[in-house]
């Protein structure tokens, strides 16, 4: 790797690699929506076999007008249906076309069965009603949920198994019988076993189906199973009464478990928005030992670059949009970095060895940053767009993520290997870590230490920088959006150790994780404080942080 | 013992400072309530509240010098210290609305009414007594400064450290003190105070009082700590500061030095609180913002750290500063405070104060050397 201290350049190759993680993730059926679309049987053949309600005389004509369209299998119909059976579907008298009608009083307005559209209006006196009983409204009922049970796109079909699933009636088994026999997708069909099970079990069937009813809800898990089951609890047969009871303890078992990962991955997620903000400070604070109050304010530098980025591609270049964070990160690298280099030459350089007095130069720089910013900006929240890619959560079990999230937490721990890696591989790092454990050595030895200083500085606010391009993502780009950061930064770094940057990596998780493990029990605020008050135990424990470094350079 | 302590504290320039706070705590609420309008040195009401309130700040930055001036302890939670002693006095206040409250119940502040509590919660006991809300402005910060103290002085942390921690301490207060169900009034905190003894706040007597009173407080105070870093423990206080572990290997408990500077420098803090709350008539969690205990660093750094003018006139100075720049300049008060705290660590390390004396001492060396006919390299003693 060349002695170049910029570890921006993998990041760049990204933009192609979201798209695939999306459709990995999400199935079959997202694969499904985005290349087929609705499908739709031949219109003009629903339209002829509507038509034919017009010379239904009798209940039966009707009714086999009904069986055809039913085996015509087009969900289009589904509307006028429901209308036949609430008796809005009306024949005009002149031409015997099939219209639904809308409206109370004269004229009615027509529309047509299939679009919906209205085409004109009507006197009730030019219409007639299709006439249906009660045995026909029962028909209809079946022939809807039969229809979109049997629907062509496999999205409608799950959601008709979720509808059925969330009420469940005991009329619908026996055409579920009939699509789960015929269901080719094993996603769906698992869906309709499943919307069955439920049925069954607020059914009259036998204690033994319902045991099995009660074996399948428990495989599936979840919370809507634990209604169903309750409800199936109070049965008076003792054997399903157990049985569900005994499923009801293994699926909230199941819960619990699913809830702590969501727990763990939302701590790991707040984990990683830490370790974003810190890392560069563990640069600045904890490789170089200058207390950098500005560094909420470099984070802040790069979220405006974003927003100066996405500003600009939305004016110039509108198709660019997706790439724009991958624009934005090497910018808002240049950006902070060139103010961090400003700052170190103009002022900390003259500082050093009086920590008290760099909190305090860079506490008046952040002010003068801050103000800066509202000055041309504006005081009021900026917005940041997500990119396609960015936007979107999928499900895995129970566990709800969200992309912009997962992709934090995913470039959070690629800053930090390159990070690493930059420290540890490059002729700069060595530099660095040189200056650091031995200043007068590393100066004798012909390592220009001035420039080293200015810029190991310079590579922490660009991180801190690129840390905005991330933080830009989730929260309200603002001129206090680094306020919010500064005091969190510095807790992950003493609490982690200073000087290492394995601690701040660990201090950030560990950190995030115990916040959102409190926050069920305290809530988000009580939660917060309790971090507080336990990192500031902690520093009475060991001052010098979880991976404190051992040695000569602890004193100085 | 206490004579000397005293003989000490008042040395001929602790002397001169606290006479001069006197006199403006008598002439400034005499020339308030006395004078005419329209006459040259008539003080305006606004004008008494407004120094009052830069007087509690001067107290709060002399409290923080003790520390970070004497004792090289940066505390940046100082503002912490002074928000507890301002809501014990609140409380106080609180108390006293009675039933004058919009909801007019006698026990309980409105605020809790409005949360549908029922009893007042044991922590506000006490508080309708005014002895015992002035003992717990006191003790609170005290306590507070004690417990923390002893833990973070114990563990030999220091520096940046405690620093950093003393900031996590008024974070973690801040957030506490935003939750309703801390029965503080939550967000809104403590206000529309009525009565403090018997007097209305909003009168102008009652005004002048509170005035003299703070200006008298900063005196006591000053005096306190003249006594204080005058005193032999002053020296060791200093030497904690400049060579802390040559102290401790001398045979100093070090952290008993630090704790007493700290829990001393808490209660003035609380005291600088307890003044300011009946003076603007609010109290509420945004004092314990870290941004406020920071800029109360840079009140005393302007002014002049490690000496005990040096704050006041920081704090004062600035103050007047930042009510003018925020009602001329709005937009540039920040760029103001953010400038001033760079420039005042580049090139006024010692302050006001520093600048002045190394001024007077120029100028004498220079009339030394004009009598000695020698010539001295300029700039010799301002030099570090």
């Amino acid at each position: 790797m060349p002695a170049s201290p910029f570890p921006y350049d993998n990041p760049l190759d990204a933009p192609d690699r979201p798209m695939r993680l999306i459709l990995l993730l999400s199935g079959l059926m997202a694969l499904f929506m985005a290349v087929t679309g609705p499908v739709r049987a031949d219109e003009t053949e629903l339209r002829a076999v509507i038509a034919k309600f017009a010379e239904a005389k009798k209940f039966s004509d009707t009714e086999a007008v009904i069986e055809e369209i039913v085996s015509l299998g087009d969900t289009a119909a589904v509307t006028a249906l429901n209308e036949l059976s609430e008796g809005r579907l009306m024949v005009r008298d002149s031409d015997g076309e099939v219209f639904i009608i809308k409206g109370g009083k004269d004229p009615l307005a027509l529309l047509d069965p299939i679009t919906l559209e209205q085409v004109g209006t009507a006197a009730e006196s030019e219409l007639s009603k299709i006439k249906i009983k009660n045995s026909i409204r029962r028909m209809i009922a079946d022939a809807v949920s039969g229809l979109t049970l049997r629907a062509k796109d496999a999205h409608i079909r799950m959601e008709a198994a979720e509808t059925i699933f969330s009420r469940p009636d005991p009329e619908i088994i026996e055409t579920l019988d009939g699509v789960i026999a015929e269901e080719q997708d094993t996603g769906v069909r698992q869906a309709f076993i499943e919307a069955r099970a439920a049925a069954v079990l607020s059914s009259d069937m036998s204690d033994d189906a319902k045991i099995d009813a009660i074996d399948i809800l428990n495989a599936r898990g979840g919370r809507d199973v634990l209604p169903i089951l309750t409800t199936a609890s109070t049965s008076d047969a003792a054997a399903v009464a157990e049985a569900a009871k005994t499923a009801i303890a293994s699926v909230e078992e199941r819960l619990m478990f699913w809830s702590a990962g969501q727990n763990i991955w939302y701590g790991i997620s707040l984990g990683s928005v830490l370790l974003l903000a810190a890392i560069g400070l563990a640069i600045t604070f904890g490789v170089m030992g200058v207390i950098n109050m500005a560094h909420g304010e470099m984070v802040m530098l790069g979220a405006y670059t974003t927003f100066v980025v996405q500003e600009f591609i939305r004016n110039s270049a509108p198709g660019l949009f997706d790439y724009s964070l991958a624009i934005a990160l090497p910018l808002a690298f240049l950006v902070s970095g060139a103010a961090g280099l400003v700052m170190e030459r103009g002022i900390i350089r003259f500082l050093y060895g009086r920590p008290l007095e760099t909190l305090l130069a860079t506490w008046g720089v952040s002010l003068v940053l801050q103000q800066a910013v509202r000055t041309i900006f504006g005081p009021t929240n900026r917005e940041v767009g997500n990119p396609s890619w960015m936007s979107g959560s999928f499900e895995i079990g129970e566990l709800l993520i969200t992309t912009n999230r997962l992709w934090i937490v995913v470039f959070s721990l690629v800053v930090f290997a390159i990070l690493l890696l930059v420290l540890k591989r490059t002729r700069f790092g060595l530099q660095m870590r040189a200056v650091t454990q031995n200043r007068p050595m590393a100066s004798s030895m012909g390592i220009a230490t001035p420039w080293v200083d200015a810029f190991t500085f310079a590579l922490g606010s660009g991180i801190a920088g690129i840390a905005g391009v991330a933080l830009s993502q989730i929260d309200n780009v603002s001129p206090n959006l680094g306020q919010g950061y500064i005091i969190d930064s510095f807790m992950v770094v003493v609490f982690g150790g200073v000087g290492n940057l394995w601690g701040t990596l660990v201090g950030a998780l560990t950190l995030g994780v115990a916040n959102k493990f409190l926050e069920p029990y305290a809530g988000a605020v009580l939660a917060k404080i309790f971090i507080l008050v336990f990192i500031i135990l902690f520093i009475q424990k060991r001052p010098r942080g979880l991976f404190a470094l051992k040695g000569r350079s602890v004193e100085s | 013992m206490i004579t000397g302590f005293l003989f000490r504290a008042l040395d001929k320039k602790a002397i001169w400072v606290a006479l001069a706070l006197l006199a403006v705590a008598l002439l400034v609420p005499l020339s308030n309530a006395l004078l005419p309008v329209s006459h040259p040195l008539h003080v305006p009401t606004h004008i008494m509240a407004l120094v009052g309130k830069y007087l509690c700040y001067a107290m709060l930055a002399l409290a923080l010098d003790l520390v970070w001036g004497y004792c090289g302890i940066l505390s940046l939670g100082h503002g912490a210290f002074f928000a507890l002693g301002g809501y014990a006095m609140g409380m106080y206040l609180m108390r006293q609305i009675g039933t004058r409250g919009v909801y007019g119940n006698p026990i309980l502040p409105d605020f809790m009414v409005f949360l549908n509590w029922k009893e007042l919660p044991w922590f506000w006991y006490g508080f309708d007594m005014f002895w015992f809300a002035m003992l717990m402005v006191l003790f609170v910060p005290g306590l507070l400064a004690f417990v923390f103290g002893w833990f973070a002085f114990r563990s030999r942390v220091n520096g940046v450290y405690l620093s950093i921690i003393t900031q996590a301490l008024t974070y973690a207060l801040l957030l506490a003190f935003f939750r309703n169900e801390m029965g503080f009034g939550g967000n809104n905190g403590l206000t529309d105070f009525k009565d403090i003894l018997g007097f209305s706040v909003q009168a102008q007597a009652t005004r002048g009082a509170l005035f003299a009173a703070t200006a008298i407080g900063l005196a006591l105070a000053f005096v306190i700590c003249s006594g204080i870093v005058n005193s032999r423990y002053g020296k060791v206080l200093v030497s904690v500061r400049d060579a802390e572990s040559r102290t401790r290997f001398i045979g100093y408990r070090v952290e008993h030095i630090k704790l007493f500077a700290f829990v001393v420098s808490a209660m003035i803090a609380g005291v600088a609180g307890a003044l300011y709350v009946p003076q603007v008539g609010i109290i509420n969690p945004g004092e314990f913002a870290p941004a406020n205990s920071i800029e109360v660093v840079i009140w005393t750094a302007v002014g002049g750290r490690g000496t005990l003018v040096g704050p006041i006139i920081g704090a004062i100075a600035v103050n007047f500063g930042k009510s003018y720049f925020t009602a001329a300049f709005p937009e540039f008060w920040l760029f103001a405070l953010g400038a001033l705290f760079v420039a005042t660590t580049l090139f006024l390390p010692k302050g006001i104060v520093g600048l002045v004396s190394s001024g007077f001492a120029r100028l004498r060396t220079n009339r030394e050397a004009d009598r000695v006919e020698e010539t001295l390299q300029p700039g010799t003693e301002a030099a570090e």
